[in-house]
């Protein structure tokens, strides 16, 4: 941190200021002028609380992506479908048993399962032939969705938010103060803010198994040198198989998350996709915490733009693709 | 004496190095195979009827075009560019926004021979920059920027009702009429389809011997030595960008035109990659696979329906052919269609163990 703010002293500034305009624009209460030039506080935090919950999605599907290809050098473009699988698992289960947590526990493990089958089955044979690879992926998400549409059929689904988690609550953040002097704090519904925390513990666990534990060690050091690491007589195929089975679960845990609070439906997976292309472009290829930053970023730009400029939301997204790529083409977070 | 006689002899000897030089630049010009679909192609229309003519043949071609331009990156430059439909898409949205059509408060009104150079102009510059963009990073991450740039354009066409009209696009597109002819009648829209592919086809393999496409193909085999020999390798890259946006520009013109309409759905995510199955099932090494490519598409896409129905099978499963068709095909021959046929003949050839038989491709 110190040494980033030695090095780009002009940047840190900018971060600096940008965070500090943002905290004011949180937790203060706006001036009336500001509130006739912007539009209602309320609807500023509920956008910024949206991109961040959203943010706390994508980062759940776009780690699995970049945890995949920072290891495997595989472009896994069938991310999308694993997502939507795991939303219709998901979907299925809560149905028929009824617990929104078994869901969650069924898709991953489904979802895993089906990784380790593509790893061993397919990429395998193909081993350091990115293209090939990166082909056989396109092949795979057309003929998954096809096949998803051929089950679920065109419909949309929503899975049930379990009735303890149903309703707003209140958040000590003031959106207005009443003409009595009496102020009015947001209400916020529970489920987003419970799926966020829980894509922010998964992330804090993922970054500790990573940092902290062998396995971590091991995968580390497959990002920077898999052929050495070969060489040192660990056993690499085993720790791709997991290393992927942990990815698309992480995509199957999302998709549930995106059913509860949005919808499945056939395109969702091209969505989700292009999502975690995104993030992992902006924060970085190959990095956790580049795809948890990036995740946010995202998120923020696609709620914020999709209130303030509805029709040009996507460009803003897109915008700050460009301007990651031309400043820092490795990505915000990427070592290299 | 001998003096003389050299010099007699030169403008001999200079000519049929002239021809030997042309028949290596042109090879197709000796190979009767290609003199044939040549002949085929320009006499269809005595073949063919209007559907044929229009909904196979012409939209044969036309893929086969936006294709072919994602064969030159690949096939020559080594990247694989998934928004070369977008670059398509985007020629035909502007030809609708800037000419005629039904939607009269987006459309400018403009005549077709103004609308038409600023589409492909503003295109050309479209594909050019989102080419900048992708040479900043490399290899397999080309794959994932130009897919990203893909997407946000079909999500923005969805979006955009100012310029785009949002999912409903823009319908009932003029096209050109002069010197008396309709030239969207199906035999006169043909020939023109067939004369813009012809041009794309010779100039691709044109380009490709050129210094530029020999300078783009070492770029391709060693970015790095290219540098240390002097070569700006990002200026060839985009280059090469710039030329295969217009090829695709051109596709999406006459794909305009082929419809009279264009919505989001024609710049889908789908339909980008179904260029990049065209491109790969056709084979990316040189440009006729594309249209090989985009004539097995066509077919199957036309008739997979009655097909898989008659077999007594869900006739929506279209997708799922083309899905697996692609995996074999990624799975078996690295050089699609071609690679295959090349492959069986080699084969033919060496157990008839013919002396001296089989051509060098």
């Amino acid at each position: 941190m110190t040494r980033f703010i030695e090095r780009h002293p002009v940047w840190a500034l900018i971060v600096i200021i940008a965070v500090a305009v943002l905290l004011w624009l949180v937790f203060a209460i706006w001036p009336p002028g500001l509130e006739a030039a912007v539009g209602r506080k309320r609807v500023f935090l509920n956008a910024i609380l949206n991109g961040i919950t959203l943010g706390g999605l994508y980062f759940l599907v776009a780690s699995g992506f970049t945890l995949i290809f920072g290891l495997m050098r595989n472009v896994n473009l069938a991310h999308g479908s694993l997502y939507l699988f795991g939303g219709y698992i998901g979907y299925a289960i809560s149905t028929w048993t009824g617990s929104w947590i078994l869901s969650f526990i069924v898709a991953f493990i489904g979802v895993a399962l089906l990784g380790v089958l593509l790893q061993i089955v397919v990429f395998r044979r193909m081993e350091g032939q990115d293209l090939r690879q990166t082909m056989v992926t396109i092949g795979l998400s057309i003929v998954f969705a096809d096949l998803m549409l051929w089950v679920f059929g065109g419909d949309f689904y929503q899975v049930q938010t379990p009735s303890w988690l149903i309703g707003p609550v209140p958040l000590p953040l003031i959106t207005a103060v009443k003409s009595s002097g009496e102020p009015v704090y947001l209400q916020y519904p529970l489920v987003r803010l419970v799926i966020f925390v829980a894509s922010v513990v998964i992330g804090i666990a993922m970054w500790l198994a990573l940092n902290r534990t062998r396995i971590g060690m091991i995968v580390r050091a497959g990002v920077d040198d898999r052929d050495i690491l070969a060489a040192t007589g660990v056993r690499i195929q085993l720790v791709f198989v997991l290393v992927f089975a942990l990815g698309a679960g992480l995509a199957g845990i999302a998709g549930v998350v995106g059913g509860t609070f949005q919808s499945l439906s056939p395109g969702e997976d091209t969505r989700f996709l292009l999502a975690s292309l995104v993030v992992v472009i902006v924060g970085g290829m190959g990095s956790i915490p580049g795809a948890a930053l990036g995740a946010v970023i995202i998120g923020l730009a696609e709620q914020l733009g999709s209130v303030y400029i509805p029709t040009y939301a996507i460009v803003v997204t897109f915008l700050i693709m460009v301007l990651v790529l031309a400043l820092r083409p490795q990505g915000l977070l990427a070592r290299r | 004496m001998s003096l003389l006689q050299s010099t007699q002899l030169r403008p001999d000897a200079s000519a049929s190095a002239a021809r030997r030089a042309f028949i290596r630049a042109w090879p197709e010009f000796q190979n009767p195979v290609a003199w044939l679909v040549a002949l085929i192609l320009v006499i269809m229309p005595l073949i063919a009827n209007g559907f044929f003519l229009i909904e196979i043949f012409g939209t044969t071609l036309i893929l086969g075009i936006i294709a072919l331009s994602l064969m030159f990156l690949a096939g020559y430059g080594g990247m694989v560019s998934l928004m070369q439909l977008t670059i398509a898409g985007f020629a035909g949205y502007m030809v609708a926004v800037f000419g005629v059509s039904a939607n009269t408060n987006i459309s400018l009104g403009w005549p077709w021979w103004l609308a038409t150079p600023m589409a492909l102009a503003l295109a050309t510059l479209f594909g050019t920059l989102g080419g900048a963009l992708a040479v900043r990073t490399e290899g397999i991450y080309t794959i994932m920027i130009t897919l990203a740039i893909g997407a946000a354009f079909y999500y923005f066409t969805n979006q955009n009702w100012a310029i785009f009209n949002g999912h409903t696009g823009i319908n009932t597109v003029a096209t050109p009429q002069f010197w008396g002819v309709d030239w969207r009648s199906d035999i006169a829209f043909y020939y023109v389809i067939l004369g813009v592919a012809a041009i794309c086809y010779f100039a691709v393999q044109y380009v490709s011997r050129a210094p530029f496409g020999l300078a783009l193909q070492g770029v391709r085999d060693n970015a790095r030595r290219m540098a240390a020999l002097g070569f700006n390798t990002n200026a060839h890259r985009i280059a090469a960008y710039a030329f295969a946006s217009f090829v695709a520009a051109l596709g999406g013109v006459l794909q305009v035109w082929n419809y009279r309409q264009i919505s989001p759905g024609s710049v889908s995510v789908g339909a980008c990659i179904d260029i990049l199955i065209i491109a790969i099932v056709g084979g990316i090494t040189r440009p006729i696979g594309p249209f090989i490519g985009a004539l097995i598409f066509v077919l199957l896409r036309t008739f997979a329906l009655d097909f898989l129905v008659k077999v007594g099978l869900d006739g929506n499963r279209f997708r799922l052919l083309i899905g697996l068709g692609f995996l074999a095909i990624v799975f078996w021959s690295s050089d699609g269609v071609i690679g295959l046929w090349e492959r069986w003949r080699r084969r033919d050839a060496s157990a008839g163990a013919r002396p001296g038989g089989g051509r060098h491709g």
